[in-house]
């Protein structure tokens, strides 16, 4: 069964991130790549993507014509994802077991951040929506 | 072990004919798109066969047979389903020996294959994919791989490739002086653009993706003994080889960017270095300076430092001056200014960088407020550099380039 672990954040969040020291960005960055690692070494690992930040993002509509509409202006409560990891495990228990490894990723002062890691069943068979 | 080195060596066998018997079938055939696709089914069935049976004796007329057979079997199922006539069967039918293929093989099959690939009316991710598949000999899934996109996608995008050319009606033979002139800017291009693919890749969080660099610096070499007089193919392969010599020093243990000035000068790779430019002084001796050569001299200049501090930057700036010149572009103007910053100071670089504010095409690129922090910290503003520095972050589309920026902003914050 596949699981998606996605990472979100305010934009005050991804702010704040830019801010931090250099070593504790060191560590944060140093922990994120030992985890993707780790997954592909305990052979779970499908994908990751890390995204752009919110400064970044933009809101599109069609217009009148089909015409892209861009929009950059969201409520500041708004959660953005900043990346994922889909993984390929037995249970559930194991997906959230690895969501909760993702979340000891150090925050500041070098602390476990804690920080929340939503977690979602991928589903199978997409063929059949037609995507 | 000995195993593995087998499989390697069938490997680059392939890749070597992969060109040459496209050309045959494709020649032969007169149906580059078709003969395309039966090349890559006899590929792949070397691939499987070979390290289990043995090498055949004359491997590229074992892959041209396979080749013509299923280019065969293609034309027949063709002909059944639109019921065609005389024409066509006749041909096929009169199909003459593999061998008779093999004595009509050409040396210029890989330019013609090369220049067919890099059509202008092509996009450039096309271009480099059908480039890596025909004359490469790389499989669709490997491409796929390496580009981190599926390999339906991709099989996709060379089969659109391939329409375009089919559509564009361009004839398989090489083209006229004339044209070649023309057009070989754009096949040293693509050929640039998979280099560069492997050596920064802007995608994913992998830096350096280093079979592709390889396999650039393979395709140019080759393309160097078609057209060994031209001072820009020489240039191309100079710059690479320049370029590639940094490779070990530009990541460190932890996957993290180490940027020129930082790096270990004594992992460079010193048998590319001397190539590079011995190759380089033999395209500038021909008196034909280009884009390549300009490039690969800056290269040069910098490998030729032992230590950052003896990098001669008046000789750079005076490269990117003649580059500002011979191909003027945003990028060139940037590097301009980093050298001048390193001849007259700061002050003269962000002065050079002003005119980049009014051109769209850098507009909101990272690289343009990367320099300005650059700049703007050894002015000792901190402040606006630690400010150009998350603007660049932000913008960027690489991960390890995004780390790198986000520290030199900690970097001086923590100061």
């Amino acid at each position: 069964m596949k699981y998606i672990l996605m990472m979100t954040g305010k934009k005050s969040d991804f702010e704040g991130y830019a801010r931090w020291s250099k070593e504790d960005l060191q560590a944060n960055m140093s922990f994120m790549r030992a985890f993707s690692r780790e997954l592909k070494n305990s052979g779970v690992f499908v994908s990751t993507e890390g995204l752009g930040w919110p400064s970044e993002a933009k809101l599109v509509r069609a217009g009148k014509n089909g015409e892209p509409i861009t929009d950059g202006v969201f409520p500041e409560s708004k959660e953005f994802l900043a990346g994922y990891w889909i993984i390929d495990v037995e249970t559930q228990e194991q997906a959230y077991k690895i969501a909760a490894r993702a979340s000891q990723a150090p925050g500041p002062g070098g602390k476990p951040g804690n920080m929340p890691i939503e977690v979602r069943p991928v589903l199978s068979g997409h063929a059949d929506l037609g995507l | 072990m000995a195993e593995h080195q087998y499989d390697a060596r069938i490997e680059h066998l392939l890749r070597e004919l992969a060109p040459q018997v496209l050309g045959a079938v494709a020649r032969r055939f007169r149906d580059f798109s078709s003969a395309e696709d039966v090349v890559q089914e006899a590929m792949i069935a070397a691939f499987t066969q070979w390290p289990q049976e043995g090498v055949p004796d004359n491997p590229r007329g074992w892959l041209i047979q396979v080749a013509c057979r299923r280019m065969t079997d293609h034309v027949r199922r063709e002909i059944a389903r639109r019921e065609r006539e005389t024409a066509v069967a006749a041909e096929a039918e009169s199909l003459p020996a593999t061998l008779d293929i093999e004595a009509d093989m050409d040396r210029d099959d890989t330019l013609i294959l090369l220049f067919m690939c890099c059509h202008p009316a092509l996009t450039a991710s096309s271009a480099i994919a059908l480039t890596l598949r025909a004359v490469g000999g790389l499989t669709t899934a490997e491409i796929a791989n390496a580009f981190l996109v599926p390999e339906a996608t991709m099989a996709q995008r060379i089969s659109r490739a391939k329409q375009t050319i089919k559509a564009s009606d361009v004839p398989f033979r090489l083209p006229s002086p004339h044209e070649r002139t023309e057009r070989l800017p754009a096949v040293l291009h693509v050929l640039y653009l998979i280099f560069s693919e492997g050596y920064a890749s802007s995608i994913g969080s992998h830096l350096q993706r280093l079979d592709f660099a390889r396999e650039a610096i393979r395709l140019t070499r080759n393309m160097t003994t078609l057209l060994s007089d031209n001072p820009e193919v020489l240039g191309l392969l100079a710059l690479m080889l320049l370029t590639d010599a940094r490779r070990a020093a530009r990541t460190g243990s932890d996957e993290e960017l180490i940027p020129l000035d930082k790096q270990d000068r004594t992992l460079w790779d010193r048998a590319e270095i001397s190539e590079g430019i011995e190759l380089l002084t033999a395209a500038l001796s021909k008196g034909s300076v280009g884009l390549y050569q300009l490039q690969a001299a800056v290269a040069a200049v910098h490998d030729e430092a032992t230590r950052v501090e003896d990098t001669d930057w008046p000789q750079i700036m005076a490269l990117y001056g003649l580059l500002k010149r011979v191909a003027p572009s945003p990028m060139v103007t940037l590097n301009h200014a980093i050298a001048a910053a390193m001849v007259h100071g700061p002050a003269k670089g962000l002065e050079l960088l002003r005119v980049l504010d009014s051109d769209s095409r850098l507009a909101g690129h990272y690289r343009l407020d990367a320099v300005r922090a650059h700049l703007f910290e050894k002015m000792g503003d901190h402040e606006a550099a630690i400010k150009h520095y998350r603007i660049a972050a932000a913008r960027t589309t690489s991960v390890p380039e995004r780390n790198y920026l986000m520290m030199q902003a900690a970097r001086l914050a923590g100061d």
